[in-house]
């Protein structure tokens, strides 16, 4: 039996959680994006993802700040005002046997970037991008965001006449195939939703309400602590065992919905709600529009579908990275400019 | 009726050799876009090329599908001039709503090949005419009703062939080559030729003076499009991710390069080494370019001015932080929509200065389709030497019409894929400082995502940042980052391809020019020579920022005439903002700016005008 050594524990390749970590934040203390960096280095150090095979992308505004403060040995591009899905395919395109993560935030994606977004989002292209939601514009002192509730009411007094985008209805319509909605002060329930997301091969949208503490963090606001500890409905509860984590999953059918992940992991969904298919769009997204209805947040897994081939596949690439292919690769040889030239003349 | 029906002194009968003028005019074709006459345009070019006579092709078309009137003319020259001229001395008029108007735009003695029922006689005495019963020719060739409406656009071939006394086994080899295996099209299409043909012979006498005569002026050239040629230049620089959206003219840049790719860029294994990217805008193009760029891949897009506007925030992106990308602007007009299908120099300014803050871009100007290729690979190697993003800019005059050209030359040198870091290097040196000058060239190495070297990763940021990329707001290091990228942009100036000096004699006049303003320069050069003995000096510019050795040509010239084709002047301002104040004194103008490509003519009388002459 393994006895107390004072050597830190490392994960499964190797490396202490201290190789994960970033930069120091320089958010709001309190912040909730703060939680979800911590949950992300978890993850990683959990799923053993080596550190400089990831790709941290961002937008702009707090949240996209945030890839500086998580997974410092990561290749990172923090790139412009809702454009986080371009650049991210782009990259990806470029290099896609890396695991991408994106953050973005309400704004940059529900608003400004909402156009490369829904793009993104029927590519399945093989990515993790995290919504930091919380419902306002933080480095610009608290406006509403596209994703702000329909009557909720910002520190000014200000109350929001627009009806809330729900990000999670959309991405499961227009082709994301893991789609869930957690939130930044659920530990257990955000880490098994982001190990699972690490595992999966398509497009991963998870929008996690990430209460701002300076600018919505009161009574009136639906994206508040309270509000979120009050009024959180999980759907499910989520479990995750890796792959390489030799445990035996006990199948309770009725009860529980085991998805094989690409890379052989298996996600535990124990429902909650009665009778939810997680495999269901339809029923998915008819689910997320009656809670919407009765003011109710709902959290978990929503869809996740293994079989959507994802756009690298559709493309049918090459298994190496694109971008660096050798020249005997990529620039034709002399005969074929010749045969080009005798055709024209 | 056994004559060509020729209004102007019948009673002189045939011409003499004196009058004859040989491989020496235009065409005017005169059709509705959408009635399939694109292929018949080209085999009579291809046809006039094949006779070894010195041709171009311009297409004048309608931003629309179907209906409204397209104009192709194809300009034959013995002394191999290929802009565009005023007047076309030789029409076919097969679209009703402009044929009066057409017909009367014909110089005195031009000849009018026309459909019979338009009966344009009706309008000029002073013309040749040669009336064709195309809808009875081509029913009785073409038992298919539905592709009557294509092949009577071959009828017209055959009967201009003719009349023009071109050889018919030439326009049968360029039909031959143009559908290759398809057997039966080519005899369809032949069919209308020889059916044209044979109706000019049967019942006309040629009563015009125009004649296509075989010279030797072609064999072994080339034709192609600067699209085409732009995207061959793509394909041999390696390019792996193409990221675009749809916008006239610069389609078809994409279209050639995906066609590319998929015929030399397929492993054995039928895996693709390139992916091509739809975007769903400019934004989104441009954005997929920089990721791909950053990420080590060779990108690249295509636009015209009103993506290029969208395109505007990134591109700073690319600058700042410093990723490398390729941009092709395919030129049309503007401002705003403008005239999407006609061409223009007017993007230089906001390609130069795209983005807001201190940004400034590199930018090529490729002056023929031969160049497209060069300047087009060239664009690649210079986007990752200097860690940046590099425009290419050409025009729809350029893009989309057919240039003859000498053929294309392999590249003679390896890809030149920047300063890069790999994971032994970065072993060996103990980590790395993205944006510092380690080498006093002002390009900082960088790492690429899937480098494995714990070191190897750095915070791209458009936000400010210091030499070691971290975010800073310090004014100091600030500062320090923006004089090394001015550094660079000046240091630029002798990477990038150096101007042309097309002639450099004794002359006090000067003219600079780029792109496809050349075509015309060049002639209106030996107009100007001719008419008033001015044997003016010429350098064509190929690129910004500027090389030395324009400075110095116009410090060596009392006055340079600066030819371009937009209203404001942009490459003259840009001059303005390069050259030392007593320098800028010298330049003038030369401006053309209607949507059709600049001609000799406008460029000699705007010029005599100015000198006085």
């Amino acid at each position: 039996m393994a006895t107390a050594t004072p050597t830190p524990k490392v994960n499964h390749i190797g490396l202490p959680i201290i190789e994960y970590r970033g930069g120091k934040s320089t958010l709001c203390a309190g912040c909730g994006h703060n939680a979800i960096s911590e949950r992300i280095i978890d993850a990683m150090f959990e799923m053993g993802v080596q550190p400089e095979r990831v790709m941290k992308m961002s937008g702009i505004g707090c949240s996209s700040k945030s890839p500086a403060y998580f997974m410092s040995r990561s290749h990172a591009f923090n790139s412009v005002h809702g454009r986080m899905a371009a650049v991210s395919t782009g990259a990806i395109l470029a290099n896609h046997t890396m695991k991408t993560i994106g953050v973005s935030g309400d704004g940059d994606t529900a608003s400004i970037g909402m156009g490369g977004f829904v793009h993104l989002l029927r590519r399945n292209l093989p990515m993790i991008y995290i919504i930091e939601d919380n419902g306002v514009y933080g480095l610009t002192k608290g406006q509403f965001s596209a994703t702000a509730d329909l009557g909720s009411k910002l520190k000014t007094g200000v109350i929001n006449d627009l009806p809330a985008i729900d990000t999670c209805a959309l991405a499961i319509q227009l082709g994301a195939t893991f789609v869930g909605r957690s939130f930044s002060g659920d530990k257990k329930q955000l880490l098994s939703m982001l190990k699972a997301a690490i595992a999966h091969k398509g497009t991963v949208m998870l929008d996690v309400i990430s209460p701002c503490v300076t600018f919505n963090d009161h009574e009136g606001s639906t994206k508040s602590y309270k509000f979120m500890q009050e009024n959180d409905e999980p759907i499910n509860e989520i479990g995750f065992v890796a792959s390489f984590d030799d445990i035996e999953v006990d199948y309770d059918s009725g009860q529980v919905y085991d998805v094989e992940m690409h890379d052989g992991s298996s996600l535990r969904l124990r429902k909650l709600l009665e009778d939810y298919d997680p495999t269901d769009k339809a029923n998915a997204v008819r689910t997320l529009m009656e809670s919407q209805a009765n003011d109710e947040i709902l959290t978990g897994v929503f869809y996740i579908n293994t079989e959507q081939p994802t756009f690298i596949d559709l493309l049918n690439v090459v298994d190496e990275p694109l971008g660096t292919l050798p020249e005997s690769l990529t620039r034709p040889p002399k005969s074929a400019l010749d045969s080009l030239m005798a055709n024209l003349s | 009726m056994a004559t060509g029906d020729l209004a102007l002194g019948q009673e002189q009968g045939a011409l003499s050799a004196q009058q004859r003028v040989i491989n020496d005019f235009s065409i005017n074709v005169a059709t509705v876009n959408g009635s399939g006459s694109q292929s018949a345009n080209s085999v009579l070019l291809k046809s006039i090329f094949g006779m070894g006579v010195p041709v171009s092709g311009k297409n004048l078309f309608p931003s629309n599908i179907a209906g409204l009137p397209t104009w192709f003319i194809i300009r034959a020259s013995k002394d191999g001039y290929v802009a565009r001229k005023r007047t076309a001395e030789v029409l076919v008029a097969l679209n009703p709503d402009t044929a009066r108007q057409d017909a009367l735009d014909l110089p005195s003695g031009g000849v009018a090949i026309y459909e019979e029922n338009l009966n344009l006689k009706q309008y000029r005495e002073d013309l040749v005419f040669y009336p064709v019963p195309f809808d009875k020719i081509t029913a009785s060739i073409c038992p298919e009703a539905k592709l009557r409406k294509l092949v009577k656009n071959m009828v017209y071939v055959g009967v201009a062939a003719q009349v023009l006394q071109i050889d018919l086994g030439v326009v049968e080899s360029g039909l031959r080559k143009q559908f290759a295996k398809k057997v039966k099209v080519f005899e369809l299409n032949f069919g209308a030729v020889k059916a044209g043909f044979d109706y000019a012979q049967q019942n006309f006498t040629k009563q015009d003076p125009y004649f296509i005569e075989r010279m030797d002026q072609t064999a072994g050239k080339i034709i192609i499009d600067g699209n085409a040629a732009c995207g061959m230049g793509a394909v041999f620089a390696g390019v792996t991710v193409v990221a675009w959206y749809p916008i006239t003219p610069s389609t078809s840049v994409v279209e050639a390069t995906t066609d590319l790719l998929k015929k030399f860029r397929v492993t054995p294994e039928g895996k693709a080494t390139f992916a091509v990217i739809q975007a769903e805008d400019e934004l989104a193009a441009i954005g997929m370019v920089l990721g791909a760029g950053w990420a080590g891949a060779r990108s690249m897009t295509a636009t015209s001015g009103p993506g290029v506007s969208l395109m505007a925030e990134f591109s700073g992106l690319g600058y700042f932080a410093e990723i490398p990308g390729v941009i092709f602007d395919v030129q049309r007009t503007g401002p705003s929509t403008g005239m999407p299908t006609r061409t223009s120099q007017a993007d230089l300014l906001s390609t130069a200065f795209l983005s807001h803050g201190d940004t400034k871009h590199i930018v090529l100007l490729p002056g023929s389709v031969k160049e497209c290729f060069e300047l087009g690979y060239a664009a690649f190697d210079l986007a990752e030497r200097i860690q940046t993003p590099v425009f290419v800019l050409t025009d729809l005059d350029m893009g989309m019409n057919n240039w003859m050209s000498e053929p294309f030359e392999y590249p003679t040198t390896p890809l030149d894929r920047g300063k890069v870091l790999s994971a032994a290097d970065l072993e060996r040196l103990g980590g790395f400082a993205r944006y510092r000058d380690v080498d006093g060239d002002a390009i900082g190495w960088r790492t690429l995502p899937g480098n494995p070297h714990p070191k190897a990763a750095y915070f791209t940021r458009g936000s400010g940042h210091n030499d070691a990329a971290a975010y800073t707001e310090k004014p100091a290091e600030y500062v320090a980052v923006m004089e090394r990228l001015a550094r660079k942009f000046e240091n630029a100036r002798k990477l990038v391809p150096g101007p042309v000096t097309v002639k450099n004699g004794t002359s006090k006049i000067g003219f600079l020019a780029y792109g496809t303003t050349d075509f015309a320069l060049r002639e209106s050069l030996d107009q100007i020579k001719k008419a008033y003995d001015v044997d003016a000096d010429y350098m064509r510019i190929r690129a910004y920022p500027f090389a030395h050795e324009i400075h110095d040509f116009v410090a060596s010239h009392e006055r340079v005439y600066v030819v371009e084709q937009n209203r404001d002047a942009q490459l003259e301002s840009l001059l303005k903002f390069d050259l030392p104040a007593d320098q800028v004194v010298k330049l003038r103008s030369i401006l053309h700016y209607n949507g059709l490509p600049i001609d000799a003519q406008s460029i000699t009388e705007e010029f005599a005008t100015k000198e006085g002459l």
